[in-house]
């Protein structure tokens, strides 16, 4: 039982549930707070921070959703505020390029230097005979 | 050849040790505010101690302003606290409050146990203008200009440092500017 109930705890997501939304708009304020970075913990979505900023940006969305607000809408009413910083997947400008661009370059680079490696390795000479007679009767005695 | 190839893994430690060198100098808690050179966002707002007044852009706009977000909550305001208090005392400039997401009593009592520089603190009880600023943390504070144009954002405590050689002259040319 308590199992069970550990395991239905770690399946739940952590779900804000916002009154006044239908189901629709509950998963666009699903997918959107998960889009929108906490910028008090850096490293968390305002859907799972519980810093106070995050509640009051929850509520924000909320509002905008109500409003009838799209979801372009209401990031670029944040990010007007914010920044870029406050959206995870940022748009692709020349301030984000090495974001985007840099682990592609990263990769490729690697990729170059083994097969440059690789190739320059000398033909690897055939193994010395072994002397499986001898071999043996050093593993037997 | 030999020899160079035994210096890549240095240079390669040198490079790291240079980006993580640059890395502790930056700072990621502060988020640079898109806010700067546009105007500043309207807001009607309870004065603090006096409700049923409003406190608005417009009054704000009349000079060169300080718009300072605090609250009694805030650990850090009272750092910054005694600069405002010599600002004021100065009437270099003059300081509006934002009185972010506080309880009306204990802000009144946090101003009357530490001094009150602000010429009024508006109450910002839900936080929506606050998050019009793009606040996200106190202290903050925003130069606004005649114009009603931001023109700077110091986030965190204000240090003397900052006030010396970033706001003071500012705030001087804005003043001469108009």
């Amino acid at each position: 039982m308590k199992r069970w109930l550990f395991a239905l705890l770690l399946a739940t997501p952590l779900a804000f549930a916002q009154e006044g939304l239908n189901p629709e708009q509950t998963q666009r304020f699903q997918d959107l707070i998960e889009e929108l970075r906490c910028l008090v913990c850096q490293n968390q979505s305002i859907a799972e921070s519980n810093a106070g900023l995050a509640t009051d940006l929850r509520a924000q969305v909320t509002e905008q959703i109500q409003a009838g607000k799209t979801d372009a809408e209401i990031k670029a009413y944040l990010q007007a505020r914010y920044g870029d910083f406050v959206l995870y997947n940022p748009p692709l400008t020349a301030k984000t390029i090495v974001l985007w661009v840099g682990p592609f370059v990263l990769v490729l680079g690697v990729l170059i230097a083994v097969i440059v490696q690789l190739r320059r390795r000398p033909e690897t000479e055939p193994d010395e005979q072994v002397d499986r007679a001898a071999l043996k009767k050093m593993l037997d005695e | 050849m030999f020899g160079l190839k035994r210096l890549v893994p240095l240079a390669i430690v040198l490079a790291l040790i240079a980006v993580f060198g640059v890395g502790l100098t930056l700072k990621p808690g502060e988020i640079p505010s898109p806010l700067i050179g546009k105007p500043a966002p309207a807001f009607e707002l309870p004065v603090l101690g006096q409700p049923d007044q409003l406190l608005t852009l417009d009054t704000v706009t009349r000079q060169v302003s300080l718009l300072n977000v605090w609250g009694s909550w805030c650990i850090a305001c009272r750092v910054e606290h005694p600069l405002l208090m010599q600002l004021a005392a100065d009437n270099v400039v003059p300081i509006y409050g934002l009185n972010w997401k506080d309880e009306p009593t204990a802000a009144q009592r946090w101003l009357q146990r530490h001094g009150d520089p602000y010429v009024a603190s508006g109450q910002d009880l839900a936080g929506n203008v606050a998050i019009d600023y793009g606040v996200y943390g106190a202290p903050e504070t925003f130069l606004i200009d005649k114009a009603g144009i931001i023109r700077h954002k110091h986030i965190g405590p204000i240090t003397e440092d900052a006030l010396n050689n970033t706001l003071l002259p500012m705030i001087r040319d804005l003043q001469a500017a108009s």
